[in-house]
């Protein structure tokens, strides 16, 4: 289950949906007149404008890189080769995304090892031998100079690939955590709210108990019995994330339920349920966005912290988080290769600031009185 | 006041109650004493046998919640439940899996070093946040606000493991002003080791810390009493230096005494980066040990601690705001 679950199709079909909810969510968002108001004023604002055209690429570099196929192998002279008794032809283990295939120029220019953005030669030395035979300690010379914006690692991958392939890990963190979280506050919150009584009680207790323990400390100890993953960490990040929400919904909820709209409604013998789900939440939706997008980006640092500290998204994961941990060698080597963790800084404060920033925009339109930390 | 404290401390009981079933849950029903003894062991062919013997040296071999084979008191206390997780309300936190030290022992040596690096950070960080964000607040709507919110969410970006890196590389390994890390106990000593990790924590939460405190001025500026004093001809650095910052006292009160559990368990990051032995490098050891004992007894330190605080906080309200009385 716990292999399935961290399987790259099955992760690949919770992006795409996640991508199809979102495009809903939009198209659901620009039918309605408050929406369209409210994003008009969030685009106004130039920073806002130039964020939301960064996540949109981050977003399709996640989604292409989460489409993919098997490709066909190929024998040495290129030929697709079959299984020698049906027929069939044999197909890579290894997916392929559509963003490996579009980077195959960047994925085939291995180098031998380690070497500096834009080099020329080598980072370390080799023993080679010229034609007379002699040998000498020299740089050897790349065999794609020049083209390596990022440099290569340690293997001669190119940096540069590695830190795209990052960006999938670091939205499903971000995305699928959040596609967790939201629809559980908002049960919770609002039929807290709503209800009161011994409901509101046990789900008070439950986000109070679980709030009381430092997120840090809880990722810990559920990552140390589950074993590192990218779907354990989604699903632990989300179980300490939905009771901040939850509580400022559950609050909102009681506020809400107060108004004489909600009370016309009572009166007009409206059901409970449509009361919270068409009349109450509704309402409650500029909340979540916000704290959404803003704890999207609250995530996506996280991740690199956790799997500095060894109990992230797991080795066989690229992810940024994982380049920073591969970095702390690197960067006691003399001299450093600094340029592994720089990659990994760049693509990480290219998708947080947007976030952030967008974040800001969507609060100030919506809510600006939503305190947020 | 006396009884109001106790009570209000009597409230957070069934809370860490709740904390430690969770905990129990996770650690022994999840993951059970069996999984735990295969860790430890770690070789392919372990027999029952040997892991049988494994639980009884650690404590795990008893049943989980009630001991049949026992009579009346035993029913209850011969039990993994009461003996590993109940007992971590008495703060008998027990034996390490992996090296048998005493935990709380280990705890109480590993405190002061944290503290030495959090303690710090949290002041001077509180200070300089609280300044920046005042006048900010005093030059709201100008450029000078515009600019530092940007700075702000610029610095929020950036991962604290970067503050860290550069800084290290910065400071430590291309000026040598300060040992790249190591911790040294004697008086003028340790001022060298504890500079920049206290440089790097004041830095990375300017960011956050500017933003919040100038949300609450800013909500304090637009209220009445600010209008009647400024309507008195008070100069707005009184006003705001002053009559606002008194007010503000209460959400910045809050903020500042939900951080005693993490002045005490230490920055995780800091103490691994700089390595200090403190409560941080004690957890960060226990997960790259796999020592469940350990880390089961700081999650439950952690809530406590935050279950604390948060009584701190409504007594700490009494005490700024003459306004709440407590019955």
């Amino acid at each position: 289950m716990k292999y399935f679950l961290n399987s790259w199709a099955f992760q690949n079909v919770l992006v795409v949906l996640l991508i199809l909810l979102l495009a809903w969510i939009v198209m659901v968002m620009r039918q309605s007149e408050y929406w369209r108001a409210a994003f008009r004023r969030v685009f106004k604002r130039k920073l806002a404008r130039i964020s939301f055209v960064i996540l949109s690429i981050y977003c399709v570099i996640a989604l292409l890189d989460s489409v993919g196929f098997n490709q066909p192998l190929r024998d040495t002279e290129g030929q697709v080769q079959c299984s020698a008794d049906t027929g069939k032809v044999l197909r890579d283990e290894q997916g392929m995304s559509l963003l490996d295939y579009i980077l195959t120029p960047l994925r085939a220019s291995k180098e031998k090892t380690y070497s500096a953005p834009f080099a020329t030669h080598q980072f370390t030395k080799e023993t080679v031998m010229d034609e007379t035979g002699n040998s000498s300690r020299k740089y050897p010379a790349l065999k794609h100079p020049r083209r390596h914006l990022f440099g290569t690692d340690k293997v001669g991958n190119d940096v540069l690939y590695i830190a795209l392939k990052g960006i999938r890990t670091g939205m499903i963190i971000g995305g699928m955590t959040t596609l967790l979280v939201v629809p559980f506050a908002i049960l919770f919150g609002v039929f807290a709210g709503y209800f009161g009584g011994w409901l509101d009680d046990i789900i008070q207790y439950v986000y109070t108990v679980l709030s009381s323990i430092p997120s840090v400390l809880l990722i810990m100890a559920f990552m140390i019995v589950y074993g590192q993953g990218l779907t354990q960490l989604c699903v632990i990040m989300g179980i300490t994330s939905w009771t901040g929400l939850c509580r400022v919904l559950r609050g909102e909820t009681m506020k809400l339920r107060e108004m004489e709209y909600i009370q016309a409604c009572e009166a007009m013998g409206v059901s409970k349920l449509k009361i919270m789900f068409s009349h109450i939440t509704p309402n409650l939706m500029h909340i979540v966005l916000i704290t959404a997008v803003l704890g999207f980006s609250g995530r996506v640092l996280s991740e690199a912290v956790l799997s500095y500290l060894g109990i992230g998204v797991g080795a066989d994961t690229i992810s940024w988080g994982g380049m920073i941990n591969d970095a702390r060698m690197e960067m006691a080597r003399s001299p450093i290769v600094w340029w592994k963790l720089f990659a990994a800084f760049v693509f990480m404060f290219g998708l947080v600031l947007p976030a952030n920033l967008f974040g800001d925009a969507l609060r100030d339109a919506l809510d600006p009185r939503l305190r947020t930390e | 006041m006396f009884g109001y404290i106790i009570r209000r401390s009597l409230y957070g009981f069934p809370i860490l109650l709740g904390v430690n079933l969770l905990l129990f849950l996770l650690f022994f029903y999840v993951n059970t004493p069996d999984d735990m003894a295969e860790t430890f062991l770690g070789e392919k062919h372990i027999t029952q046998e040997q892991i049988d013997n494994w639980k009884q040296e650690h404590g795990y071999a008893l049943p989980r919640f009630i001991n049949t084979a026992e009579s009346f008191p035993g029913v209850i206390t011969q039990t993994i439940f009461w003996q590993k997780s109940m007992s971590l309300f008495a703060f008998r936190f027990g034996r390490s899996d992996q090296d048998n030290s005493d935990i709380g022992t280990e705890i109480l040596r590993r405190i002061p070093y944290s503290l030495c690096i959090t303690v710090p950070v949290f002041i001077f960080s509180m200070m300089l946040n609280l300044f920046v964000a005042m006048i900010v607040a005093f030059y709201r709507g100008t450029y000078v606000d515009t600019w530092v919110l940007i700075l702000c969410v610029v610095m929020m970006s950036i991962s604290a493991l970067f503050y860290i890196i550069y800084g290290q590389m910065v400071f430590s390994i291309l000026f040598k002003l300060v040992p790249v890390s190591g911790f040294d106990s004697k008086f003028p000593h340790y001022f060298k080791f504890l500079m920049l990790p206290i440089l790097m924590g004041v830095i990375s939460s300017f960011g956050g810390g500017v933003r919040y405190y100038r949300t609450i001025f800013l909500e304090e500026i637009n209220k009445d009493y600010i209008r009647t004093a400024r309507a008195k001809g008070l100069s707005e650095g009184v006003v705001l230096f002053k009559h606002a910052l008194k007010n503000a006292m209460l959400p910045i009160l809050t903020n500042v005494v939900v951080m005693i559990p993490f002045l005490i368990m230490g920055g995780l990051l800091t103490e691994n980066f700089f390595g200090i032995p403190g409560l941080g490098s004690y957890m960060i050891d226990a997960i790259s040990r796999q020592d469940f004992a350990v880390l089961r007894s700081m999650v439950f330190l952690g809530a406590f601690l935050y279950v604390i605080s948060l009584v701190l906080v409504d007594i700490s309200y009494t005490l700024v705001d003459p306004r709440i009385r407590i019955g």
